[in-house]
């Protein structure tokens, strides 16, 4: 089942480069910059504006990965435990700012888990985030740094960020939820 | 695994009022033992274990999956390791632990195991993780306990977690990450080894050319199993000869030799024993040069194992303890992270 696209490959790609200048002239440079992206599109996300970066500016700027799965709030509600898809933070947090990088941003607990996992490996100086589509909903005191797109949903819809390292290609879609029939479980 | 990662990232991402997308691999509620595992699910244990070894390796080593949830830990038989390591696995998950030992709790006075688990029950606890001297003791108390029940070791029967962290260790460090076509043995008293019965369930599934050796008053039934096929479509060879048994070997794994048992005349002497049972530095000569020497504790140094074979540069012995904490992890994770098959989704 597709939906109706709201962002192409090149709105992605362009979105992701104005990210990446965002990023690095909030920061007034890439000094004590590096980029964390959430398990498991902000992953490829976090790569990208990394390169986007690394053209404008010449700089290499770390990447790392975060898997929140420990730290969700929901765990002991969801009928069967996420798989876990690896947490890589190859520096030390200590003094840094980190932008956390997510596909979509909901009702915020996927950041709040975030921030949590992330404070446990050091005490960044600044945290910032960016996300691709912020898609409103909030249900905690969260907001994004830097948002690529901005898309007024209800919570019946559904949004779905396609990346080619993931999914082979690049889109996003919104979709009308259906009730999940028993069947599919 | 591609399509139930993706399936539990919709979870993430999508409506949270929904229910959670289809299984991911696991529907097990207990753990008693390892012949209801499929290979997936082994699989699945062996790669949420790695991520526990990554936690173990930061800076604070601790998550909070669990919180909220308390753990009892009941033996009816002495521990350190199995015991310390369920333990620490599960305050490394955020739950909080009960220690109950048999000699100082009320089965002193005659409580049933169903009484002393139901009182368990009771209590709160959502996870029992018990050891008994009795094969079949955690499947009695699965029928009466609420949550969910991890078999830490029950008679000769099954000990499923020791087999899980014996795999994950020669995974981890055998050349190629595999024990398909390796031949791995097992030396000493496989007859009154639980260890051993799960392993040889774990190992020859996984493909190993799997090997026991031992004197036969200590090898009686497996033998007769050997002669008549073995475990179908697996390959198992016994033998009552050290040197065929360690010719070429890539892993050797000493079993405790159970002391007790000299007094029931299955063994002439443990002098006899050490003499030729014994895994020593010129046997292992015969072994692969890199070869693995494992032992799943508490070891007879001097007995089964020379005490420089224990200490060497061949033995993983430590590894499989810190391996130990990963795989209990991992199962915690797994048995009690999501409301699992105790409590399905409405």
């Amino acid at each position: 089942m597709s939906g109706r696209q709201i962002m192409t490959a090149d709105e992605i790609r362009r979105a992701t480069t104005r990210l990446s200048h965002e990023i690095v002239e909030k920061q007034a440079g890439t000094d004590g910059l590096v980029l964390v992206g959430i398990q498991r599109r902000g992953v490829p996300l976090a790569r990208r504006i990394a390169a986007a970066i690394e053209e404008n500016e010449r700089v290499a700027i770390p990447v790392g990965a975060l898997d929140i799965t420990f730290y969700r709030d929901d765990l002991s509600l969801v009928a069967q435990q996420p798989v876990v898809k690896g947490t890589d933070l190859p520096f030390d947090l200590n003094g840094l700012t980190v932008i956390l990088v997510d596909d979509v941003l909901y009702t915020g607990r996927t950041i709040r888990a975030a921030m949590d996992a992330l404070v446990d490996f050091g005490r960044p100086q600044v945290i910032r985030l960016a996300v691709l589509v912020d898609r409103g909903h909030r249900e905690l005191p969260i907001r994004a740094d830097h948002v690529g797109k901005n898309v007024p949903t209800s919570r019946e819809e559904s949004v779905r960020v396609h990346l080619i390292e993931v999914d082979g290609f690049d889109g996003v879609d919104i979709e009308r939820l259906v009730p999940a029939a028993a069947g599919s479980a | 695994m591609e399509g139930d990662a993706l399936e539990a990232d919709d979870a993430r991402s999508g409506d949270p009022q929904l229910p959670a997308p289809a299984p991911a691999g696991w529907s097990h509620r207990h753990l008693l033992d390892l012949d209801v595992l499929t290979w997936p699910d082994i699989e699945l244990v062996m790669s949420t274990a790695e991520e526990m070894r990554d936690v173990l390796d930061r800076p604070i080593p601790k998550v909070p999956a669990l919180r909220g949830m308390s753990a009892t830990i009941l033996f009816y038989e002495a521990s350190t390791r199995t015991r310390v390591s369920f333990e620490v696995a599960a305050k490394n998950l955020s739950a909080d632990v009960v220690n109950v030992a048999a000699s100082t709790s009320s089965v002193s006075k005659g409580e049933s195991l169903v009484d002393t688990v139901r009182t368990i029950d009771a209590l709160g606890a959502d996870i029992l993780v018990i050891r008994h001297p009795t094969s079949g003791a955690p499947y009695l108390a699965a029928e009466v306990f609420g949550g969910h029940v991890i078999n830490g070791g029950d008679g000769w029967h099954a000990h499923p977690t020791q087999a899980l962290l014996d795999l994950f260790t020669m995974r981890q460090r055998l050349r190629g990450g595999s024990v398909a076509g390796r031949k791995v043995v097992i030396l000493g008293d496989v007859l009154h080894s639980r260890v051993a019965r799960s392993n040889i369930w774990s190992l020859t599934a996984a493909g190993a050319d799997l090997w026991l050796c031992g004197p036969s008053t200590l090898l009686t039934g497996f033998e007769a199993w050997a002669a008549s096929g073995g475990p179908a479509g697996r390959r198992f060879h016994v033998t009552s000869s050290i040197d065929d048994a360690l010719r070429d070997a890539d892993v050797v794994m000493a079993l405790r030799l159970q002391r007790e048992r000299m007094a029931s005349g299955l063994l002439p002497s443990l002098r006899e024993y050490a003499a030729r049972f014994g895994l020593t530095a010129a046997r292992l000569a015969a072994a692969a040069p890199d070869v693995l020497v494992m032992h799943p504790g508490p070891m007879n140094e001097g007995v089964e194992i020379a005490p420089e074979v224990a200490a060497g540069p061949h033995s993983v012995i430590a590894d499989q303890v810190t391996n130990g904490v990963a795989i209990r992890m991992a199962l915690l994770y797994l048995l009690a992270g999501g409301r699992g098959a105790a409590a399905p989704a409405p």
